[in-house]
Formats: C-alpha cells, sequence, structure tokens
C-alpha cells in the first residue's frame, strides 16, 4: 500500500520533471519559431479561429444563464440593477477563461494531440529528423505559440459575447433597466478585475497547449497509443485549469 | 562500422557488429524480421547511439559529434522511409521542396526547376499538385525518394523499400536505386528481406541474424554459402536454426492444464 503510493507519486514528479524538461525546450526554439511568422500564423488559425464558433455559441449560452440565473438571485434581495455587475465580474474573472480554456482544450487540444502524435506513429517527426529539420521546432513550437496566441484572444471574445447574452436575458427579457446594467457594471468593475481575466486565460493557454504538444509529441507510435494521450490531455488540461483556477483566484484576493 | 554493441533495456540487440560500406556501392544489409535492420539504421543516423564500439560516417564519428554536427551530417544523408514518410499536410511538390526551403535560401524558380527535375527522375512530375493521401503505396515511395536525394546527398538509405509493393512498383524503386547509384555515384545501403530481388543490385552483402554478422560477401558467395543460416535465409524455409516456434513451455502440457493462461 504504501509502496503503491510512493510508486504514484514518485510517477507524478517524474512526469511533472518531464514535461517541465519539455517546456524548456519548447521554450528554446520558440525563439527560432518565431522567424518563421507564417507557421505560427497557421497554428493561431488553427487553434483560435477554428475554435470560435463553439467559443461563440458556448459563450452566449453561459452569458444567457448567467443573466437568468443571476436576475433570479438578485431579485430576491431588490438589488436586480446590479446584475450588470455579476455577469461582467463572473465572466471576467472566472467563467470567460475556465470555460474557454475548457472548450480549447477540447477542441484545439485533442486536435494537436492527434495531429502530432499520428505525424510520430506516421514516421513524419523521425523523416524531418533525419533531414536535419528539428520537429520541435517546425512542428511542436508554433503549435504551442499558436495556442498560447489565440487561447487569451477567445477567452476576450467569449466574455464578451456572454456579457451580450446576459444583457439580452436581463434587459430585454426580464427587464432589468438598460441605464442601471451598463453603469454599475462601469462603476464597479476595476482594471484590476480585467487583469485578473488576462493572467488567466494567458496562464491556462500555455498550459493547455503545453500539455497538448507535449501529449502528442510523446505519445505512443500506435492507433492505441494517439488514443490515449488525446485523452490524457483533456483530462489532464482540464483539471489543471480548475486547480490553477484555484491558486490565480487566490493569488489575487 | 566496427565492434559495435547496442542494447534496449537490458536485452542486447548487436553484440560486436561489424559492417563496412564502401563508398559508391550498394550495400545491402539483410536478415529475418526481428533482428535490429532498423535500429542499425537509426544508428548510422545518429538518432541513437551505440553503447560501444564505433559508427563513423564519412569520417565522422557518430557519437562524438554534437547535435550541429549530427544535423549537418544528416544534411549530406537522405533516406527513404518503410512506408515514405510524406509529410500529409502539403502537396508532394511541396514535399520535396521541404529541405531544400528549410536549408537553402534558393530562389522560387530555381527551387521549382530542381523540384521538378527530382520529380522527373522518379516518373512523379505530372503528381506534382496531388496530396500525399492521394498517392498509392508504390507512388508515395517514389515521391519520398525524390525527397530523399532533392539535396544531392552522398549516401542514401534504404529502409526496407520493397516492403508491401506489387511487382511493377518494386521492379520501378529496383531499377531507380540502380539508376541513382550509377549515374550519380550515391552510396546506399538498402536494409530489406527480399533477398532474390537484392541480389540484382547490390555490390556487397551483409547477413544479419541474432544481432551479429553471420555471413558477408557478394550475392553470389551468400548463394554459395554452406553456412545453415544462411541457406535458410536464402531459400526460406520454415524451420531451421532460426526456429518457427517462438519458445514455449510444452506444448502437451499445456493444453492439459486448465491455469490461465
Amino acid at each position: 500500500m504504501n509502496g503503491g503510493r510512493e510508486g504514484f507519486l514518485m510517477g507524478g514528479i517524474r512526469r511533472m520533471g518531464a514535461v517541465l524538461l519539455f517546456l524548456l525546450r519548447l521554450l528554446a526554439q520558440s525563439l527560432p519559431a518565431l522567424g518563421r511568422p507564417r507557421l505560427v500564423i497557421n497554428q493561431i488559425y488553427n487553434a483560435g479561429a477554428r475554435s470560435l464558433i463553439i467559443i461563440m455559441l458556448s459563450g452566449l449560452f453561459v452569458g444567457m444563464v448567467l443573466g437568468l440565473q443571476g436576475f433570479e438571485l438578485l431579485q430576491r434581495f431588490g438589488s436586480e440593477q446590479a446584475l450588470g455587475t455579476a455577469a461582467a465580474l463572473g465572466l471576467l474573472k472566472e467563467l470567460g477563461p475556465v470555460v474557454t480554456s475548457l472548450l480549447f482544450a477540447g477542441r484545439a487540444g485533442t486536435a494537436l494531440t492527434s495531429e502530432i502524435g499520428l505525424m510520430r506513429a506516421t514516421d513524419q517527426l523521425t523523416a524531418m529528423e533525419v533531414m536535419a529539420v528539428d520537429p520541435l521546432r517546425y512542428v511542436a513550437a508554433p503549435r504551442f505559440l499558436g495556442g498560447v496566441v489565440a487561447m487569451p484572444l477567445l477567452a476576450a471574445i467569449f466574455s464578451l459575447i456572454g456579457l451580450f447574452g446576459a444583457q439580452l436575458v436581463g434587459v430585454q427579457l426580464m427587464g432589468v433597466d438598460k441605464g442601471a446594467f451598463w453603469s454599475q457594471m462601469q462603476g464597479s468593475v476595476e482594471l484590476r478585475d480585467v487583469t485578473e481575466g488576462i493572467v488567466k486565460s494567458f496562464v491556462f493557454g500555455l498550459t493547455c497547449s503545453l500539455i497538448a504538444v507535449h501529449e502528442g509529441y510523446n505519445a505512443e507510435p500506435t492507433a492505441a497509443g494517439v488514443g490515449l494521450a488525446t485523452t490524457r490531455t483533456v483530462v489532464a488540461s482540464s483539471v489543471l485549469t480548475l486547480l490553477l483556477d484555484y491558486v490565480l483566484t487566490a493569488f489575487f484576493l | 562500422m566496427r565492434g559495435v554493441h547496442y542494447g534496449v533495456e537490458g536485452r542486447a540487440i548487436f553484440t560486436d557488429l561489424n559492417i563496412r560500406v564502401r563508398r559508391g556501392r550498394v550495400t545491402a544489409v539483410m536478415g529475418p524480421s526481428g533482428t535490429g535492420k532498423t535500429t542499425l539504421l537509426r544508428l548510422i543516423t545518429g538518432q541513437i547511439t551505440a553503447d560501444q564500439g564505433k559508427v563513423v560516417v564519412l569520417g565522422q564519428d557518430v557519437a562524438e559529434a554534437g547535435s550541429s554536427d549530427i544535423y549537418a551530417l544528416r544534411k549530406r544523408m537522405g533516406m527513404l522511409f518503410q512506408n515514405g514518410a510524406l509529410l500529409t499536410d502539403m502537396s508532394v511538390f511541396e514535399n520535396v521542396a521541404f529541405p531544400v526551403r528549410e536549408h537553402t535560401d534558393l530562389p522560387e524558380p530555381l527551387i521549382r526547376r530542381l523540384v521538378l527535375t527530382k520529380l522527373q527522375s522518379v516518373g512523379l512530375r505530372g503528381a506534382a499538385e496531388l496530396m500525399p493521401t492521394e498517392l498509392s503505396g508504390g507512388m508515395a515511395r517514389r515521391v519520398a525518394l525524390a525527397r530523399a536525394i532533392v539535396m544531392d546527398p552522398e549516401i542514401l538509405i534504404y529502409d526496407e523499400p520493397f516492403a508491401g509493393l506489387d511487382p511493377i512498383s518494386l521492379g520501378m524503386i529496383l531499377r531507380l536505386i540502380k539508376q541513382l547509384n550509377e549515374a550519380l555515384g550515391i552510396t546506399s545501403v538498402v536494409v530489406s528481406h527480399d533477398v532474390q530481388e537484392l541480389a540484382s543490385i547490390t555490390d556487397d552483402s551483409y547477413l544479419l541474424s541474432g544481432g551479429r554478422v553471420v555471413a558477408s560477401g557478394t550475392p553470389q558467395e551468400l548463394a554459395g554459402s554452406d553456412s545453415e543460416v544462411v541457406r535458410q535465409f536464402m531459400t526460406g524455409a520454415a524451420d531451421g536454426p532460426v526456429p518457427f516456434h517462438y519458445p514455449a513451455p510444452d506444448y502437451a502440457e499445456q493444453l492439459l492444464t486448465t491455469e490461465a493462461p
């Protein structure tokens, strides 16, 4: 029992070490990769633009639910005018970065892992190595950078659309005063709230992209191996997002 | 390659392996499946390093080379992978152009001419705009060959170039290997187990078994060998020094016991 726990612990530490080492190697290759802006821009498009629809749709619905629930809750205290503030703070600080990150892991992260994993399984990465092209620089680094750039942008769009959704339900449907909705929001949302959201989405983007690229790059080169790596990407990204969210929230308090 | 030892997780794959590839010749490395032929290629390209012994390629000791030396060395080598290993997100043309774009700053018209020449030499100039998924296995391998020679390498390494090909594609690849060797003087290392096909193009052959060279010489010398391993391999007998059965417990006893497995 004790031995099993120790093995689990050591395994975890070893894996974290491996991921961190991979991050260092990735960062070392990121600067040269930036010298090839076309590759990075392609990946920002892949990870970002192609996730837009799902992010916008989800943002709208989350905002609408927030409007409905917030209204119901605030009405009990007779302060439904505060709906704008509540929705804005909830979206900017929490829901925007966190939900976007979860969706990002499911949409872009899995695509990255399975793409790189299949390139590994079909010898494409080895072929590059033999052609004296470092796959870390050509394949991994641009995808990592693409994810890191795309994630905060997606979170910002999510929050924006979410606010629109909350306004749609709160103001148009439930009849909260439009002026109060926006002016209360303007009055009580501070710059540090926005900063918190940006920092969170950046950290989540880095984490999710790192995990996705790492899992794909080190996937067992078989069909089952790529499948397993894809699953691990989603699980690890989601859990780490929520864990880091707590840590960052505590830090910003 | 002298006295090479290499093992994975305590299991020795090569013990005291000696292979000499002569410049400008076609050297075949043959052997039953699982003798580590692909591992041998990974040793030559410096993807892995030997535990003992020396691997010297183009005058450079691979084990002593730093990563920049290895990369410089790899630019002078071309390798044909078993399944082609074409990059699936670009066209045939871009695949062949890939090493050129990565390693040189040649102007676009020159790259175009270079790529088209190489594609012409493998007979696939007309397929330049196709994607790798639209190619047959034999065509993919010919494109990969064009890519392998686009940087005019001094050494060409073929990993199972005939595996899974129909007789026509096989004949094409065979002829291309011969042509490239004769016309460009490229030193070629062919790893394969297709004995008959290889015999017509190779200068030297090495037969590996159990992690060491069991026979070497010209194809004729190998065919005339009186070693049992060599004879079994050349004639394709199912049982011999290389056993048909993987080591297992007694057959009757295992069938009669009810315990798993």
